[in-house]
This record gives C-alpha cells, sequence and structure tokens, in this order.
C-alpha cells in the first residue's frame, strides 16, 4: 500500500543525447533562417499530416502483441494539438507478471544467455541495419509522439540509436572477466555472468535513445528485459522491438508494456523475479524506486535523474560562440533534457553582452510545427510539463528575476512555449534550484572562478556541467572542481556510444555507456581452485 | 660573454668510502673470471676512483647460471605477490636508510649533483620500488569469451630471466625503472650498468641481499657494452632485454636478439626532443622551462629539450632572456650545493659536446653564449646556446647530450608540428600555451611518448615513458611496464551444459 502512495510520482522522462551539435549547435543553427519567430504562432497552423501510421499499440510479450489482461486502453497525445494518436494496450501489474514470467523463463531456460555472444551480436547488428532502414517511419513515430523536430529525429537519434547498438554488438564478445593473483597456491578467476531478468523503465524525452542506452547493453552481455516506456510515448519502442524479432531475438527475450508509473511501473520494481532494474527519470521517482526495490528483493538499481547543470562562461570567453553553445545546451530537445544547461553562469565582464545577444538569440529560435523543416523547437511533451514550465516561468518573475523574453504560451493550440530568457537570477531562486525541464534560461552573474565552482555545486544535483573557455589552466581547474558526471568543455551535449554518462550525487548511481555500462548488466563470480606444487603464483 | 665557470670546481667535497667493486652473482660479490679490472673515473677530475672487476662472457655466463636456477627451481617467482611485495619494501627502506651514501657515490661516479640526488632521485629510486612492490599482487589475467563452449582464461606469466642494461646518466633510476617491474613479475634479472657508473648499481646489490631478496634473483655485472653487454643480447638462456641507450646500440642489442634466441626486446634511446614555445607564452616562465629542460643533468638526459621552437612574436624577447638566464647558472662541483651543472660524465662525452659546438659554429649558427669549457681540470663545459639554427644542422639533428641549446624560430602550429616531426626520434615534446585548442591539437600530433604542456621533465612513477619511431619501443613506469616482463598464456579448457555463454 506504502508502495502504492509513493508510486504514484512515477512519472517517466529526462535526458538529452546525441550528436545533436551536428545539426543545432554552433553555427548552424544560427544560420538556420528563422522561418518562424516564435511571435509569429507557428501553432496556428494546420498540423502536417505525419508521414507514418501507428501499426503497434498492443503489449509485447514473449515475442506475440497482446492485449492488456484488463483490456483497457490509454490514448497517446499528439503534443501539437493535445489530439489523440492512437489508443495504447496499458499494462498493470498482471502484465508486467506476465512479461516478468516470459523474461525469466527465456533466461532460466530459453537460447538467449546461451547462445554464443557472436551469434547475439549478430541478432544486435542485424536489428541495428532494420532500424537503419526504417529510419524515417520510426523518427516520424517519435516526433509524433514527442513533438521533437523531425529532422532531430530522422538525423540524429535514429542514426545514433543505430550507432549504439552496433556498438553494443561489438561489445557481446568482449566481455572479460579477470584470472586474479592470490596469497597463496590458489588459481582464481572471475566470471562475468548475466544478471538475470533486467526491468528497464525509460523516459519520454528521448524514448529511442533512452532504449537504446538500456536494451543495448542489457542484451549484449545475455540478460533478458522487460521494459517499460514512458506513457506519454509508447509508440517508437513498440515499433523498434518489432524489427528486433525480426532481427532474430528469441522469444520472451525483449518484452515491452506500455503503461503508468505507479500501477506497471511499481510493479515491475517490486517484483520479486526481477534481478535488476536500471531507471532514467526524474530524481523523486527515483527515490520511489530505489525504496520498491529494497522493499521487494533487494534488486540492484541503477539510476539516471534530473539536473540542474551549470553551463559556465568564463572572462576570457567569445561572446558570440559562448552564446550560442549556451543556448544549444539549454533550448535542445525543447529543454526536456536531464542534462541541459539550466545554470547559465557568465562572467560579469562579458554578463551584459551576453545577456543581450542570448536574448537575441531566443527571440530568433524558430518554434513550430516540428515536421516542418529547420523548425529548432517543437511543443512541449504534455499538459502537465506545459503547465509546470508556465508556473515556474511565473515564479521566476515572482522572485524577481529579470524575464529577457519569452515567458509565455505561443499560440492557442498545442503545448508550444515560447524561448524564455530570464536575466539577474540569484542562487536561491527556485528557476536557479529546481529542474524546470523547459525552454527557460537562467542566466546568473560571477565574478571568480572560486565563487563560481561553489555556486555551481552547491546543488543537490550533479549530472553535467559545460565550461566555456580558451585558457587551459581554467579548464583544468573547472573539469576537476565541478562535482558532476560529465564536464563538457567547449562544447555541450555530445553523446558518443563510448563516453559514459550518469550522476554524482542526486542525479543519479550508475554510469550508462561505454564499457561502464556493461558492468549494469553483469554479476562477478569469483572462482577458486587449489594449485599442486605451482611454477610461480 | 660573461663568465659561466662561476662554480667552485675543486674537488675539496667529501668522497664516499667506495666498499663494493667486485661482481655480484648469486649472492656474492666475486672477481671476474678473467681477474680483469677496469677504472672508473671522477669526472670532476679525470682521476681513476676505484678499480672496478670487469665482467666479460664468462662472468655474464655464471649470472644468467645463477638467475636462471633462482627463476626455475628458486622461491622468487613461487612467491605469492604479496611475498615479492614484502621483500621490495624492504629493499626501499634500506635505499631510505643509506640515501647519503647512494647520493655520493652516484655524484661521485656520474658528476651529478649531489644535492639533488639526496633529496630527489635517490628517494624516487626507494618510492619506484614501492610502486610496482604495490603492483606485484596486481597482475591480473582475463576470462575470456570463446565463441563456443569453452572456458578461456589468460595467465600473466613472468618472463624468466631478464637482462638489463642501463646507461650511465641515471644510472639509479634507470636501474629501477627497470628491476622495480621486473622483480614485481617474478622475473630474475642480470644487471649490466654502464662502465662508467658501477658504484651504484653494486652497492644496491649489497642492500638487495641485506632485504632477503633470494640470491640469484639479483645479479650485477659490471663491464662493457661490446663484451659483457654483447653476451647479454645474444645470451641464449636470457628470456628477455632490455635497454636503455643510445640509438645506435640499441639497433646492436635488438640484432644480437635476433641472431641468438629471438628474446623480445624493450628499447628506450635517444631523441631530439622539440620544446616548442608560443607565442601566448610567459616568456620569462619559457625561458625557466626550457633552461631545466635543456641543461638538467648537464643535458644529458633522453628527454633533453634539444629543439627549441619559439614562435617569432616571442623569439627575440626569449632568446634575450634565456641567453641571460644562462649566464647565472651555475657550473661547479656536483657537491657544492650552489651548483646547477656538475662535469660531463667523461672525457669521451665531453669531446663530443665540443665537437658538436664546433660544427654548430660551422653550420653558422649563431652562438649566443657559452660555447667552451669550464676550467682547465675535469669535464666541465659552458651552458650553450644557439641561435638562428635551421633545420637541417647537425645540431639540430643529431643528439648531442650536452647543456647546448638550439633555437628556432616559427610562424603558425602548422609549421611547428611539422618541423617538429620531422626527425628519426619521437621520445618527448613539451609545450607551452594556454590556449586550450592549441595544446590539444599539438599535443595529439606530436609523434611522441611523452608530452608535457606548460611543463617539462615531469616524470611520475604512475606516466608510462617511452618512444616513438627511432626513440625506441616498449613503456618504463606506470602499470604498463609490467608488460614488458610478463608472458601471456592462454588456457582453455571445454565446457559441457553451460547455463550462459
Amino acid at each position: 500500500m506504502a508502495a502504492k502512495r509513493v508510486s504514484s510520482l512515477l512519472l517517466s522522462r529526462s535526458f538529452t543525447s546525441s550528436l545533436a551539435s551536428r545539426l543545432t549547435g554552433g553555427k548552424s543553427a544560427c544560420q538556420a533562417r528563422a522561418i518562424s519567430r516564435y511571435s509569429t504562432a507557428a501553432a496556428l497552423e494546420e498540423p502536417i499530416k505525419p508521414p507514418v501510421n501507428v501499426e503497434y499499440t498492443k503489449l509485447l510479450i514473449n515475442g506475440q502483441f497482446v492485449d492488456a489482461a484488463s483490456g483497457k486502453t490509454f490514448p497517446t497525445l499528439d503534443p501539437r494539438t493535445g489530439e489523440v494518436i492512437a489508443h495504447v494496450a496499458e499494462g498493470d501489474a498482471e502484465d508486467v507478471n506476465r512479461a516478468v514470467a516470459a523474461a525469466r523463463k527465456a533466461f532460466d531456460e530459453g537460447p538467449w544467455p546461451r547462445l554464443t555472444a557472436y551469434d547475439r551480436q549478430r541478432i544486435l547488428l542485424r536489428f541495428a541495419d532494420l532500424v537503419e532502414k526504417h529510419n524515417d517511419e520510426i523518427a516520424a513515430l517519435e516526433t509524433w509522439d514527442n513533438g521533437k523536430p523531425y529532422e532531430q529525429a530522422a538525423k540524429i537519434e535514429v542514426p545514433m540509436f543505430v550507432r549504439l547498438m552496433r556498438y553494443y554488438a561489438g561489445w557481446a564478445d568482449k566481455i572479460h572477466g579477470m584470472t586474479v593473483p592470490a596469497d597463496g597456491p590458489y588459481h582464481v578467476q572471475t566470471l562475468h555472468e548475466p544478471i538475470g531478468v533486467a526491468g528497464q523503465i525509460i523516459p519520454w524525452n528521448f524514448p529511442l535513445l533512452m532504449y537504446a542506452w538500456k536494451v543495448g547493453p542489457a542484451l549484449a552481455c545475455g540478460n533478458t528485459v522487460v521494459l517499460k516506456t514512458a506513457e506519454q510515448t509508447p509508440l517508437s519502442a513498440l515499433y523498434v522491438t518489432k524489427l528486433l524479432h525480426e532481427a532474430g531475438l528469441p522469444s520472451g527475450v525483449l518484452n515491452v508494456v506500455s503503461g503508468f508509473g505507479p500501477t506497471a511501473g511499481a510493479a515491475l520494481c517490486s517484483h520479486m523475479d526481477v534481478d535488476k532494474l536500471a531507471f532514467t527519470g526524474s530524481t523523486e521517482t527515483g527515490k520511489i524506486i530505489l525504496e520498491l526495490s529494497a522493499r521487494s528483493n533487494l534488486k540492484p538499481v541503477t539510476l539516471e535523474l534530473g539536473g540542474k547543470s551549470p553551463f559556465i562562461v568564463c572572462e576570457d570567453a567569445d561572446v558570440d560562440n559562448a552564446v550560442e553553445l549556451a543556448h544549444f545546451a539549454l533550448f535542445f530537445n525543447q529543454g526536456q533534457c536531464c542534462c541541459a544547461g539550466s545554470r547559465t553562469y557568465v562572467h560579469e565582464r562579458v554578463y551584459d553582452e551576453f545577456v543581450e545577444k542570448a536574448t537575441a538569440r531566443a527571440l530568433k529560435r524558430s518554434v513550430g510545427d516540428p515536421f516542418r523543416q529547420e523548425i529548432e523547437q517543437g511543443p512541449q511533451v504534455d499538459s502537465e510539463q506545459f503547465e509546470k514550465i508556465l508556473r515556474y516561468i511565473r515564479a521566476g518573475v515572482d522572485s524577481g528575476a529579470t524575464l529577457e523574453t519569452g515567458g509565455d504560451r505561443l499560440g492557442e493550440k498545442g503545448y508550444y512555449i515560447k524561448p524564455t530568457v530570464f536575466s539577474n537570477v540569484q542562487d536561491d531562486m527556485p528557476i536557479a534550484k529546481e529542474e524546470i525541464f523547459g525552454p527557460v534560461q537562467s542566466i546568473l552573474k560571477f565574478k571568480d572562478l572560486d565563487e563560481v565552482i561553489r555556486r555551481a555545486n552547491s546543488s543537490r544535483y550533479g549530472l553535467a556541467a559545460g565550461v566555456f573557455t580558451q585558457n587551459l589552466d581554467t579548464a583544468n581547474t573547472l573539469m576537476r572542481a565541478l562535482r558532476a558526471g560529465t564536464v563538457w568543455i567547449n562544447c555541450f551535449d555530445t553523446f558518443d556510444a563510448a563516453i559514459p554518462f550518469g550522476g554524482y550525487k542526486m542525479s543519479g548511481q550508475g554510469r550508462e555507456k561505454g564499457e561502464y555500462s556493461l558492468k549494469n548488466y553483469l554479476q562477478v563470480k569469483a572462482v577458486v581452485t587449489p594449485l599442486k606444487n605451482p611454477a610461480w603464483l | 660573454m660573461a663568465a659561466v665557470c662561476n662554480g667552485k670546481l675543486e674537488d675539496s667535497f667529501m668522497v664516499p668510502e667506495i666498499k663494493f667493486t667486485k661482481l655480484f652473482i648469486n649472492g656474492d660479490f666475486v672477481d671476474s673470471v678473467s681477474g680483469e679490472t677496469y677504472e672508473t673515473i671522477d669526472p670532476r677530475s679525470g682521476e681513476p676512483t676505484a678499480r672496478i672487476a670487469e665482467g666479460d662472457k664468462e662472468d655474464v655466463d655464471l649470472a644468467v647460471k645463477a638467475a636462471r636456477e633462482a627463476f626455475d627451481n628458486g622461491p622468487w617467482p613461487r612467491f605469492p605477490g604479496a611475498g615479492r611485495r614484502r621483500l621490495m619494501m624492504r629493499f626501499a627502506d634500506l635505499i631510505d636508510e643509506n640515501v647519503e651514501e647512494i647520493a655520493a657515490l652516484e655524484a661521485l661516479d656520474a658528476g651529478k649533483l649531489f644535492h639533488w640526488l639526496k633529496a630527489v632521485d635517490i628517494p624516487v629510486v626507494a618510492e619506484t620500488l614501492r610502486y610496482y612492490a604495490g603492483a606485484a599482487d596486481k597482475i591480473h589475467g582475463e576470462t575470456l569469451k570463446m565463441t563456443r563452449e569453452l572456458q578461456g582464461y589468460t595467465l600473466r606469466e613472468p618472463i624468466g630471466v631478464v637482462g638489463i642494461i642501463i646507461p650511465w646518466n641515471y644510472p639509479s633510476n634507470l636501474l629501477f625503472l627497470k628491476v622495480g617491474p621486473a622483480l614485481a613479475a617474478g622475473c630474475t634479472v642480470v644487471i649490466k650498468p654502464a662502465e662508467q657508473t658501477p658504484l651504484t648499481a653494486l652497492y644496491f646489490a649489497h642492500l638487495a641481499k641485506k632485504a632477503g631478496i633470494p640470491d640469484g634473483v639479483f645479479n650485477v655485472v659490471p663491464g662493457y657494452g661490446h663484451t659483457a653487454g654483447a653476451a647479454i643480447s645474444s645470451h641464449m638462456e636470457i628470456d628477455k632485454v632490455t635497454f636503455t641507450g643510445s640509438t645506435e646500440v640499441g639497433r646492436l642489442v635488438m640484432e644480437a636478439a635476433a641472431r641468438s634466441n629471438l628474446k623480445p626486446v624493450s628499447l628506450e634511446l635517444g631523441g631530439k626532443n622539440p620544446f616548442i614555445v608560443f607565442d601566448d607564452a610567459d616568456v620569462g616562465t619559457a625561458a625557466n622551462l626550457v633552461l631545466q629542460g635543456s641543461l638538467f643533468n648537464k643535458g644529458e638526459v633522453c628527454v633533453a629539450s634539444s629543439r627549441i621552437f619559439v614562435q617569432e612574436g616571442i623569439y627575440e624577447e626569449f632568446s634575450n632572456q634565456l641567453v641571460e638566464k644562462a649566464k647565472t647558472w651555475i657550473v661547479g662541483d656536483p657537491f657544492d650545493p650552489r651548483s646547477n651543472q656538475g662535469p660531463q660524465v667523461d672525457k669521451k662525452q665531453y669531446d663530443k659536446i665540443l665537437s658538436y659546438i664546433e660544427i654548430g659554429k660551422a653550420e653558422g649558427a649563431t652562438l649566443l653564449t657559452g660555447g667552451k669549457p669550464c676550467g682547465d681540470r675535469g669535464y666541465y663545459i659552458e651552458p650553450t646556446v644557439f641561435s638562428n639554427v635551421e633545420d637541417d644542422m647537425r645540431i639540430a639533428k643529431e643528439e648531442i647530450f650536452g647543456p647546448v641549446i638550439s633555437l628556432m624560430k616559427f610562424k603558425t602550429v602548422e609549421e611547428a608540428i611539422r618541423r617538429a616531426n620531422a626527425t628519426e626520434y619521437g621520445l618527448a615534446a613539451g609545450i607551452l600555451t594556454n590556449d586550450l585548442n592549441i595544446a590539444n591539437t599539438v599535443s595529439r600530433s606530436i609523434r611522441a611518448g611523452v608530452i608535457w604542456i606548460n611543463c617539462y621533465r615531469a616524470f611520475d612513477i604512475d606516466c608510462p615513458y617511452g618512444g616513438y619511431k627511432m626513440s625506441g619501443f616498449g613503456r618504463d613506469f606506470g602499470m604498463q611496464a609490467l608488460d614488458q616482463y610478463l608472458q601471456v598464456k592462454s588456457v582453455v579448457t571445454p565446457l559441457y551444459s553451460s547455463p550462459w555463454l
């Protein structure tokens, strides 16, 4: 019962990804013609019809698309309009039980962990090929469900998904344990074994990329998975998982349950037959997940949670470039990134110029139907997020920050918000402390390095940080002083398959991507045998 | 030109008693089989300090036999890592306890600064030994991901008897750079110190015995390269040779290894290391770093910065400041705490350096300061700075191994990279800039084993060190150094009904 109470907060969401700067960052975004300055309410236009049909809406359990046990469905909405895209089978505890049973059987008795790593690799590689082949449909589905610019989905995120799958496929046959020196005549080795059934809960901000970050390493290591997608964005995961089965994935290895946090999510977290849990989303939900794991079978948990990441523009900065990068760091993906650079600290020497130019840049941001070309910003994902962001904007004004631009919704329909810039933000204001998860930039002034280090670190979060300087000494000092899992120096949101990502402090535990991510899905077994008269020790 | 022979040159300082002059084989100090000895020279005066037993092929054979027995049947490789660690720690403690005596022996033998040896170099020897002592129980292999139903793992086994040939410029540090990881790995060693500087190696042999290192594990055979050195390189019972010295001799070592038992070889050879100073650098800091980088240890350093590329915007100011600083650099008796620079190690080296100075003048480089011997006794040379050095001059291409600085001017980052890389060597490089982008670009572009940015000669025990190109191969220092002394053995057994693969 207590589980039910706390788990009402089980909303997922979060994170950013990919080599986004290829499309949005740097000069290209700057040069993109502002086809629709946000003041010309692009949202009023008739929405473009997405070039894709929704084919898969049921739960995917044991290799089959099935209705929910209850027969219930929920609508998934188009954030451009708030209208229904499709009705999706709503998974609950009973469906999670079915999915876990299938995954359990696939792990305990099925072929997946027993396949050679080479064969697992082949299936993941075929999967990557299929996703690549269907790039545009998948991207369209993602944009329709989430509201992110189609170009971003099609040119960055789906290709990055493919890249990640190929990356993890390559790890499958390189998972090594160690042989270990002992203090006496013993032969010792460690085996890195798959952990078993992994429960994975992913957010709505990068549905496909979060899928890849989690499913990729879990499957490469030989685990089986029950994946719960965010209720806002269930469609793309169903589509690609269908392709994964076409690629040869045995039934039961990956099960997808659409549904809500307090029901399906909580059931997965408290399940006694789930061996591992990985979650990306808010810090408050992360706490619940850890608690549910503790109260059930003590399953280990990986958490990628919220952030209030500082972006520090140093004294020597080229202001134009700093403005562009800081703008990208915050506004990318409608500001719906866990690692968004949401505290823009600017050195006093360049502060005034920076504020002026950052405001001008925000004014130029093209907001509109994400299916339109050269659109930089689509709608927020849903009405709840939309309302929350507007509340934060009001709080910013109320607490005395200077609203330089934006501050309101855009148009009458859908969840569009004007790119918003606050200056004169103080550290104790809610907009400087709490995660807004929207297109709201907070600019703060600083004098010296020690001060900005102290202020940047005085947060309960520690996910990422940006540093903008050409000075080697300054860069070296900041990269070590900042308590964050990623420090980007003169870049931001640079996500390669091999770069580990994760949080310090209340931004989470564990690391995803890179070799580090494999640890999340492996058990270590030490094997010891005596040696008789060995030639060496 | 101001006099740079500004230090005290008389050898009026203490001379340590020389206790160990014989070969150390199988735990005992012994005469050479031939009974031959040779003189080791005090470079301050050119006078002999001691007669040292001269090892040759027969002595190497005896040492290898002892090392072979200690490896094949003795306790050393059969100790657990923690056992080797304990003895190596004791060895390190003994070095610390005798730091003054060791430093004095090394200063006397090599003309190195006594106070620096005592405060830094010899304590670092003990620290190096402790670092590798701590590594002895952290030598891991891997369990493998086989493509069929097979259990596979790798064992990293000690390679066996290791031949170690070291030079005279850092007799103690370079010895333990190699002995440390070799002992940690469980190997036994036959060491040939340079004929110029045998004293500390023999002293360490005495301490090894005292620390309880089993007989035959640590053997020292002083002697010459073409006799004792060649015997080690071509020995059929030595499993590995590691050598630090000139590129020329490195080639001979490798050739001898190829013609005998194909023993693997690690080589740490010469360098002609660029130090690139960019316009944004603080000129005073740059001049100090270059001075230290080039003149430290009399320029007898394989990583000495011997090609100084200075960007045109600060070239004049830099060369002025460098010359001023070079004039205050004190050349004098290595036992005098005021000295920055002692004598070159021997007559041969001294003559070679002076001849390179003449070559530089003849090639048309501008001599800004120095260029002459200091005093009329011993092997002291003035700190020497050449300006307007061209890339094709011999002083810009060949390793001088002395207190000679060559300044070259450059315009662009690309030009600096191209010219810095236009050498057969690739040991180390310095970069002086506070521009993050230049530092990143240049550090990746230079083909060298160590890059120092805004610092120079910043060695660290945990920081691997070795050359690209003809500066050698293999790495000393850090956990990487262990690779030199370990074999990899793969072990495979079938699996039946495994629940996972």
